[in-house]
């Protein structure tokens, strides 16, 4: 047995959960879910330090902030399965009267939330503030922030990547969903990004890359990135991922962004992914 | 009409600035960010006095914003400090997003705001800002009318838990309120009782408005003048009350005519007691270089253009 069945198990729960609720609920974003499932399930599950008696400060323990909101399904499912809330409530996911809004909020009061997010590039900005009061109260936990490889078009964006260096946040690990998809297509072809890792190394951030499906290899990245505190210097991970991951007519294209399977098509994912722990 | 004697005159933000500076012995959780304009906003004995609770953000306005609410935990106070314009127009979906929609304790503070910025010109006086601010559930909207009523609007924030919007000034003015007063957030100041019309004034026109009632007084005019600083939560009871006995009203603000403190009266009175109203605001135009006396007189916001609005607003009652 690897030592990663049981996070295996998990992130196969995770992924029927987010494929369930976005047929649920008619709609949603399930490619960038299910392609950034093992990240959140390795955070969640293994590397953080956190608490599902929620605290909105959560001091002493590690922070994770979601900057591209719309793959909220994830990080839902995620934070139910972590025990922050009944697994049950994933079902009202954009429904009326529901604590699991489209895009998350601490607004609704969901237990796990603490930044709202949808409009995309001010995640890393949030980071930077949390990095930065984590080390005014002394506190030597970690903030962490996903954001998608779209976003990066967001100026707002670098100047966080301007500032974060400069103010030594290396209590700051940063991610990219290296997908190479957004809502029009390729990033490529929307906006190239370029070298994005020599872009962030040229803001003077540690720059490392990862294939995000390979729980051993996103492990032993994160834990580099954790090493490198005290340099005074914070990391971005580019994390190599597929859109869709782990239900193959959503991998490979853009398409699946922001639609929601129809039942046969719920159907056929079903049976690629195994039900570990109980659907809700 | 009630004497304001005045031995100086100072700029509201020096207010907020000296408002800082107390807050930052008294407070330790409070923290400043600035984009770049330290010395316009006053901070620089904030930053000399407390180096590790002063951020540099550079010229970024919207990663101040975000950075702000990030900073909230272990219960931080970040006030961000940067002119009026970059702080809302600038930022309104960060605003709207990272503090207001996500219950942050931000205290954004906003300098030169309104006509009286002067020769910058228009792309920097903002004049729709307290409409986009007020527009934002959750958001305390507060607009001071002197220096001594800006640090104690300051220092009372710091006291207050949600989100605020703080507008301030570049020009210097009488002081002309009490260097000991206690601030109360949506709570109406009572400047001057009178019987036959209602001025409602905010920030720089309270002084304009108490010129305009010392003439209305040589005219057999008896002026009430209330000074609303805060516009949201507006103190709707002293409103209908003062108006109640007058009958009739002018609002005098340095903001657009649309979505000011104008139309928030408007809308009390409307929904509570209908009463002629009269606006003394900026009539849906940009403004322009000049200073700031000249733009006040172009723009119609002097005390005569006040009176000549009680003039008109009294022919109007009943
Ligand atoms: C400020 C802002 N502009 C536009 C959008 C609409 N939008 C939502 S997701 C998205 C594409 C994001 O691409 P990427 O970050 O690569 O995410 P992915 O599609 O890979 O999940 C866009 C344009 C938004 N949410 N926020
Ligand atoms: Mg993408």
């Amino acid at each position: 047995m690897s030592e990663y069945t049981e996070l295996k198990k998990v992130a196969s729960q995770v992924r029927r959960d987010i494929v369930r609720m976005v047929h649920g609920a008619k709609g949603g974003h399930p490619g960038g879910a299910l392609g950034c499932t093992d990240l959140l399930v390795l955070l969640y599950f293994k590397l953080m330090k956190h608490d599902k008696n929620f605290k909105m400060d959560g001091i002493g323990e590690d922070i994770f902030y979601l900057s591209n909101g719309h793959i909220s399904a994830v990080l839902y499912s995620v934070l139910a399965r972590s025990g922050y809330f009944p697994v049950a409530e994933l079902a009202t996911h954009r429904k009326i009267n529901s604590r699991l809004q489209g895009h998350p909020t601490p607004h609704s009061h969901l237990p796990g939330v603490r930044m709202a997010s949808g409009s995309l590039g001010q995640g890393l900005s949030v980071g930077c503030g949390t990095a930065q009061a984590k080390k005014l109260n002394k506190d030597d936990r970690f903030v962490y922030v996903l954001m998608g490889d779209g976003e990066q078009q967001e100026g707002q964006v670098w100047e966080a990547a301007m500032y974060a260096p400069h103010t030594k946040l290396d209590n700051l690990i940063g991610f990219v969903d290296y997908n190479g998809q957004q809502i029009d297509g390729p990033c490529d072809k929307v906006m190239s990004l370029g070298d994005l890792g020599a872009k962030y190394k040229a803001f003077g951030w540690n720059v490392l890359s990862c294939d995000g499906h390979d729980f051993a290899e996103l492990e032993k990245t994160i834990l580099k990135a954790q090493a490198n505190k005290g340099t005074g210097v914070p990391t971005m991970i580019l994390m190599k991922s597929e859109m869709g991951a782990g239900v193959d007519y959503m991998m490979g294209s853009h398409k699946w962004h922001g639609t929601a399977p129809n039942d046969a098509e719920l159907a056929s994912a079903l049976t690629q992914l195994l039900e570990t722990s109980g659907d809700y | 009409m009630k004497k304001y004697p005045f031995t100086e005159k100072k700029d509201t933000r020096s207010g907020f600035g000296d408002g800082m500076t107390e807050l930052g012995k008294t407070n330790p959780n409070v923290v400043a960010l600035c984009a770049d304009l330290t010395p316009s906003l006053k901070l620089n004995d904030f930053e000399n006095q407390n180096p590790e609770r002063f951020f540099q953000i550079g010229i970024a306005e919207a990663n101040m914003i975000s950075i702000a609410a990030g900073m909230t935990i272990g219960g931080k106070i970040p006030f961000t400090a940067t002119f009026a314009n970059f702080s809302t127009g600038r930022v309104y979906d960060q605003i709207r997003q990272s503090v207001a929609y996500s219950d942050k304790n931000v205290k954004i503070c906003a300098s030169h705001a309104g006509l009286t910025l002067g020769e910058d010109g228009a792309t920097h006086q903002i004049l729709e800002d307290i409409g986009l601010m007020k527009m934002l559930p959750g958001m305390t909207v507060i607009n001071p009318c002197d220096y001594n009523q800006t640090k104690a609007a300051t220092i009372a924030i710091a006291d207050h838990k949600g989100p605020v919007y703080l507008r301030f000034g570049r020009p210097a003015l009488p002081v002309f309120t009490a260097p000991d007063q206690k601030f109360e957030i949506g709570k109406a100041w009572m400047v001057n009782e009178g019987k036959d019309v209602t001025i409602i004034a905010t920030g720089h026109m309270v002084w304009e408005a108490i010129l305009a009632g010392e003439k209305l007084a040589e005219l057999g005019i008896d002026a009430e003048i209330i000074n609303i600083h805060t516009i949201k939560p507006l103190d709707e009871e002293a409103i209908l009350k003062s108006v109640g006995k007058t009958g009739c009203v002018v609002t005098a603000e340095e903001h657009n005519i649309l979505g000011g403190l104008g139309e928030s009266v408007a809308r009390v009175l409307a929904s509570n007691l209908p009463t002629p109203i009269e606006f003394v605001a900026v009539q849906d135009t940009f403004g322009e270089s000049g200073t700031p006396d000249q733009l006040m007189e172009k723009y119609g916001l002097k005390d005569r253009h006040i009176v000549e609005a009680v003039q008109r607003v009294i022919k109007k009652k009943k």
